[in-house]
């Protein structure tokens, strides 16, 4: 095992850690749907990077960004949230990206490609995580006071229009992050999965929150021990193990 | 005390897409007024009171005293059954103090339920989210209490004991309140005034006087008699 693999870990940890975090809130937002549709966001964005030489998580990112700022105007002007128009709008940029990917970059971006993550991409995903965790701390009241009454939130003087533009943006960092590691595909997953699993289990808040952060770490590092190990793709290994652990929480909430 | 006004709601207009939802609403709030709003459904009563709570565009004019202190209990609350947040984590959203929660909880008669904390909301019936949502508003220290009754969810008996509640409270802690309610004899047993509201004000003043059955028609449409309710006190 070479340093490389550690750091792989490491970092694999981390991009699981910050998506179970946002994923525990997009679960009570009842935004699932967006967190597995956003991911898809990033493939033009990651095309339109490799066609111009640029870092493709940050052609991911920005590609996130647009959309976004999309997603929070629509949740800021329509009552009803439109999530049709949300699945359209995101099944369209999937297909605008897969025209335009080059092929050789296809199933790296669709799939994720670990072994290409760079020193640089490590910092750059460090210090995201960072500030992701340091966002989420002073807006996390907020969000799930939001979530249970919209009216108590707004009497007591939080502004929502703008938390919940932070949070947007927070999960567009965190999906960018995941991508180079479970392409655009599978990103939502390890956002997804980690939460629902732990809400398996939790009887409170903080406990939810723990275990949607430990069931995203557990599920990235199982899954890239496993792809070393077996020599297979690591981004579905990540999923499987995430969906492994759901069925597990499942069962102990049976018994 | 002295009686001192402190809210002033005058020609309040309210519409959404062309239509009028209320109608120049104008009335006052004393320092220790229990008002009750009712009126049928669609009548505009949470309108009403998301408007004296700045939670939407209105016409017209709002005005509260300086240094009031609005304590909003929310008609729900959005909490599926197994959500992972409990009373605690909920309530101390507002107020972090352990023993103050527990002391307000007392006040809204949680005296003699044990581990009420580490429940979630979601499990809680009806009447117990309600005192719950009471005690979030009182850890604000609030002077005026804003209460929109739940439409279904809370038995007859369980609502007695918030009515009766309600009225402890202010007792004790020289409170304001404004409460939406459905129920007449509600009305008539805890409220000072009484403020009929079907899109316009229909009769406002001391219930026994403003409420008779030329109201209620107004109100409710034909044949609603007012002593129909009185077998639900307890």
């Amino acid at each position: 095992m070479t340093t490389n693999f550690y750091f792989l870990l490491v970092i694999g940890a981390l991009v699981g850690v910050v998506s179970g975090l946002l994923g525990s809130l997009m679960i009570l937002k009842r935004m699932s749907l967006v967190g597995d549709a956003l991911s898809h966001v990033a493939l033009p964005g990651i095309a339109v990077a490799l066609m111009v030489g640029i870092n493709p998580m940050f052609g991911a990112f920005v590609a996130l960004l647009v959309a976004v700022l999309g997603i929070w105007y629509l949740e800021k002007t329509s009552d009803i949230y439109p999530e049709a128009l949300v699945g359209l709008f995101f099944t369209t940029s999937l297909a605008i990206g897969i025209l335009i990917t080059p092929e050789p970059e296809l199933f790296e971006a669709l799939f994720g490609s670990i072994e290409k993550i760079s020193t640089l991409d490590g910092v750059v995903i460090v210090l995201s995580s960072l500030v992701i965790f340091t966002v989420i701390r002073l807006i996390w009241q907020k969000l799930i006071l939001d979530v249970v009454s919209p009216d108590l939130a707004r009497v007591g003087g939080i502004k929502m229009t703008r938390v919940n533009l932070l949070f947007l943006l927070m999960v567009g960092l965190a999906v960018a992050l995941g991508v180079k590691f479970l392409g655009t595909l599978l990103t939502g997953a390890l956002v997804i999965i980690p939460a629902i699993a732990a809400r398996n289990i939790s009887q409170n808040l903080s406990a939810y929150r723990v275990w949607s952060m430990v069931f995203g770490a557990l599920s990235a590092v199982v899954g890239i021990v496993l792809g070393f190990w077996l020599t297979l793709p690591v981004g579905p290994l990540v999923v499987l193990v995430g969906v492994g652990l759901f069925l597990l929480t499942l069962l102990y909430r049976k018994l | 005390m002295a009686e001192k006004t402190i809210l002033t709601v005058s020609d309040l207009i309210f519409e959404a897409q062309g239509k009028s939802i209320l109608d120049k609403i104008s009335f006052t709030l004393s320092d220790d007024e229990t008002l009750a709003v009712i009126g049928p459904n669609g009548a505009g009563k949470t309108v009403l009171v998301k408007c004296l709570l700045g939670l939407l565009p209105y016409k017209g004019s709002v005005i509260w005293n300086k240094n009031v202190k609005v304590g909003y209990v929310p008609q729900k609350l959005y909490v599926e059954k197994n959500m992972p947040l409990t009373v605690a984590e909920f309530l101390a959203f507002k107020e972090k103090k352990l023993a103050k929660v527990e002391e307000t909880l007392v006040k809204v008669g949680f005296g003699g339920r044990k581990n009420l904390l580490k429940d979630k909301l979601g499990v809680l019936s009806g009447g117990e989210l309600q005192r719950v949502l009471i005690a979030y508003a009182l850890l604000g220290e609030p002077n005026v209490l804003i209460f929109d009754e739940p439409t279904s969810g809370v038995d007859v008996v369980g609502e007695g004991t918030i009515y009766s509640l309600l009225h402890k409270l202010r007792a004790e802690k020289h409170l304001a309140i404004i409460f939406i309610s459905h129920e007449l004899h509600v009305v008539n047993q805890y409220a000072d005034t009484v403020f009929c509201l079907n899109k316009e004000k229909v009769c406002y003043g001391v219930p026994h006087h403003a409420i008779n059955e030329d109201v209620l028609t107004k109100l409710y449409g034909e044949k609603v008699s007012y002593y129909e309710h009185k077998h639900h006190d307890y």
